[in-house]
């Protein structure tokens, strides 16, 4: 013990200088092992948990002679982890001024009623607060913000397809819901 | 260490705290005859359990204790999620890596004959500690719910019942019931991630404290009550070698993660008759030494052996009162140790021996091997939620579909696996196998079923050309 009093000034030093070196490797070997940790709980952020599928609504053939809009259901699913969800959401297949086949949404752009097509009347009339509209969707008349919702449609091997999705309620433009 | 900092943050964060004290306390244990590689396995014990409890924490995240959830929940786990089949195989791994580091711990202290003077309460905390580790490896083992988790822990429980008098009570309180189901999976999902590990807080505690109370042993040359080795402290040189021994840990666990991922078998399958349960490899030994006891004599080798064997293990500080450390003097108690770890060894053995050995065992567990491959390879399919439309309303969407489903009830199909393909507790499930098989090779299995199938009460189905695709049409929609 004697022969310590020389080292008794250095010796705090030294062991501090390695207490920080220590500490330093600990932080550093920490930060690296909580990579895995991270990557593990965002994961949800980067994937894409709802993804947009086509539903197929029919044939194309049987919308030749529409002389009103037709109902269908569509199916859709939807993600949610490890959950899968499968719907089934009521379209409208109908022809625009062009005489092309387009695909309205049922939700009212209003408050999200279903609207129904009213044969005799010829028009679609929402029965929550009367928004009307025409056989391809435009506004007649009602509280209704906009037009009815147009889906993308696409058609494949003479099959329609369309990709539903939800839009916000009360604005005057077509908003796609995430 | 040994001087607080008279003035700054430092300063006044130790009058606050006391954090250098602690410190100097901690770093400044002494231990005669200085630092070891011997007395790492404590600090990585310790260190195994801390990551343990962190990735424990991350992966429940996911998971869902529930008989209808679990196996999805890991499946999402091991297939879909980031970095979710490494972190769960660090887990899984984790486990055995306790069990090792364990025996090299019990192994030094017993050598080193550590137990001795003073020490009983360190020793006796130590035991505890033994059984609540394998009663996490126990209760951990059953939370995926595939194959070999469910039966696996059937066989478990049931050597619970051979208990005299309190057996099938002790069983039925374990599952929750008589058989095993979801309320059992609640109850080890509670043991595992809540009570076991609060009693291991505390018995840790417990541990380190009354070591810290007796202080460190010192080689077995030294006297356990008075040390007269020149003595070192903990800091620097024992904590340089504990952390790289949890480096070494860390990184060959990491290693074994990333090559060799810890797999899960197909969803447990209560109807399997062939199922053949294997533990994992440390309860092999136990396993293969239950086989040898049945009937009358099953008291004596399933409780009354291990019952003396536990005893002499426990009371060790108390038998064995000497202060005699060197393990050469102690020719006794090292050959009984020696004895029953070299028994445990042997018993392992001849387990795997057996197996390899049976062709019918072998042939049954390679069927189970590849069962689990095909499940791995096998992309990840969500499950269905209950409010979603019926798998009955979608095949009517399509008409061959339709005839299909009437095929299907008026073959008895849905008599097994269930109206709509849901599967029933002696069929599985048939929701989703257009998404596994293709038309023809569903075609296939309902003309030749797998022996497997067959074995499961599957018949041949013979239908002729129209009739058979609009079943496979129906089969199809099933989503």
């Amino acid at each position: 013990m004697a022969s310590d009093s020389a080292n008794q000034s250095s010796a705090p030093t030294r062991r501090s200088f390695l207490a920080g070196l220590l500490a330093a490797g600990s932080a550093a070997v920490g930060v690296l092992l909580a990579v895995p940790l991270v990557r593990f709980t965002i994961h949800p952020l980067l994937s894409r948990t709802t993804e947009k599928s086509w539903s197929e609504i029919g044939k194309v053939d049987e919308f030749q002679n529409l002389d009103a809009p037709v109902k269908k259901l569509v199916t859709i699913e939807q993600r949610d982890g490890w959950r899968r969800t499968v719907l089934e959401k009521p379209v409208y297949v109908a022809k625009d001024s062009n005489g092309e086949l387009i695909v309205l949404s049922a939700v009212c752009p209003h408050l999200g009623c279903t609207i129904p097509w009213v044969d005799k009347e010829k028009r679609f009339i929402c029965p929550c607060h009367l928004g009307t509209f025409t056989p391809d969707g435009k506004l007649i008349s009602g509280p209704p913000p906009r037009n009815m919702d147009r889906l993308e449609t696409r058609v494949e091997d003479g099959t329609l397809k369309t990709l539903y999705q939800f839009f916000r309620q009360l604005t005057p433009n077509k908003e796609e819901l995430a | 260490m040994q001087q607080a900092p008279k003035s700054g943050f430092r300063a006044w964060l130790d009058r606050r705290t006391g954090l250098d004290s602690l410190l100097h306390h901690a770093l400044d244990e002494p231990i005669p005859g200085g630092a070891k590689i011997a007395y790492v396995f404590g600090s990585g014990l310790l260190f195994l359990f801390l990551s343990q409890i962190i990735t424990g924490v991350f992966l429940a995240m996911y998971y869902v204790p529930s008989a209808d959830h679990a196996h999805t929940t890991v499946a999402y786990i091991t297939k879909e999620v980031t970095g979710g089949a490494f972190l769960r195989s660090i887990h899984a791994y984790g486990s055995s890596a306790i069990i090792i580091v364990l025996l090299l711990h019990m192994i030094q202290t017993f050598f080193y004959g550590s137990y001795k003077g003073h020490r009983e309460l360190v020793w006796l905390a130590g035991c505890i500690l033994l059984t609540l580790m394998l009663g996490m490896a126990f209760t951990g083992y059953l939370l995926p719910w595939d194959q070999k988790a469910y039966f696996a822990t059937t066989v478990g429980t049931n050597i619970l019942s051979e208990v005299p008098l309190a057996g099938t009570a002790i069983k039925r309180l374990l599952r929750g019931g008589t058989e095993m189901g979801t309320l059992t999976l609640s109850r080890f999902f509670v043991l595992h991630v809540f009570l076991i590990p609060a009693f291991i807080f505390a018995f840790v505690a417990t541990h380190v404290y009354a070591f810290r109370r007796a202080g460190a042993a010192g080689p077995p040359n030294e006297d356990p009550v008075n040390p007269k080795l020149p003595a070192e402290t903990f800091y620097p040189k024992q904590l340089v070698m504990d952390m790289g021994f949890a480096m070494l840990i860390i990184v060959a666990l990491g290693v074994v993660a990333h090559l060799y991922p810890t797999e899960l078998g197909p969803k447990a399958d209560p109807a399997d008759t062939q199922f053949l349960p294997r533990p994992e490899w440390y309860y092999i030994p136990v396993f293969q030494y239950l086989k040898y006891w049945h009937g009358s004599t099953s008291v004596l080798g399933i409780l009354i052996i291990p019952g003396i064997l536990g005893l002499l293990l426990v009371g060790l500080p108390f038998f064995d009162r000497s202060l005699e450390r060197r393990p050469w003097k102690r020719p006794v108690s090292i050959g009984i140790f020696t004895g029953v770890l070299l028994g445990l060894g042997a018993l392992g053995f001849i387990s795997h021996r057996e197996d390899t050995r049976n062709p019918g065992v072998a042939a049954q567990l390679k069927i189970q091997h590849e069962d689990t491959q095909q499940f791995m390879s096998a992309k990840f399919e969500p499950e269905l939620s209950g409010g979603s439309l019926a798998a009955q309303n979608q095949a009517l969407a399509n008409p061959a579909a339709t005839q299909g489903k009437a095929l299907f009830e008026a073959q008895g199909c849905n008599a097994c696996h269930g109206d709509g393909g849901v599967g029933t507790a002696v069929a599985p499930k048939l929701v989703g196998v257009g998404n596994k098989y293709d038309a023809g090779k569903i075609q296939s299995l309902l003309e030749h079923p797998t022996a497997k199938m067959t074995a499961g009460g599957m018949p041949t189905v013979s239908l002729q050309g129209d009739e058979m695709k609009q079943l496979i049409a129906y089969l199809e929609s099933l989503k």
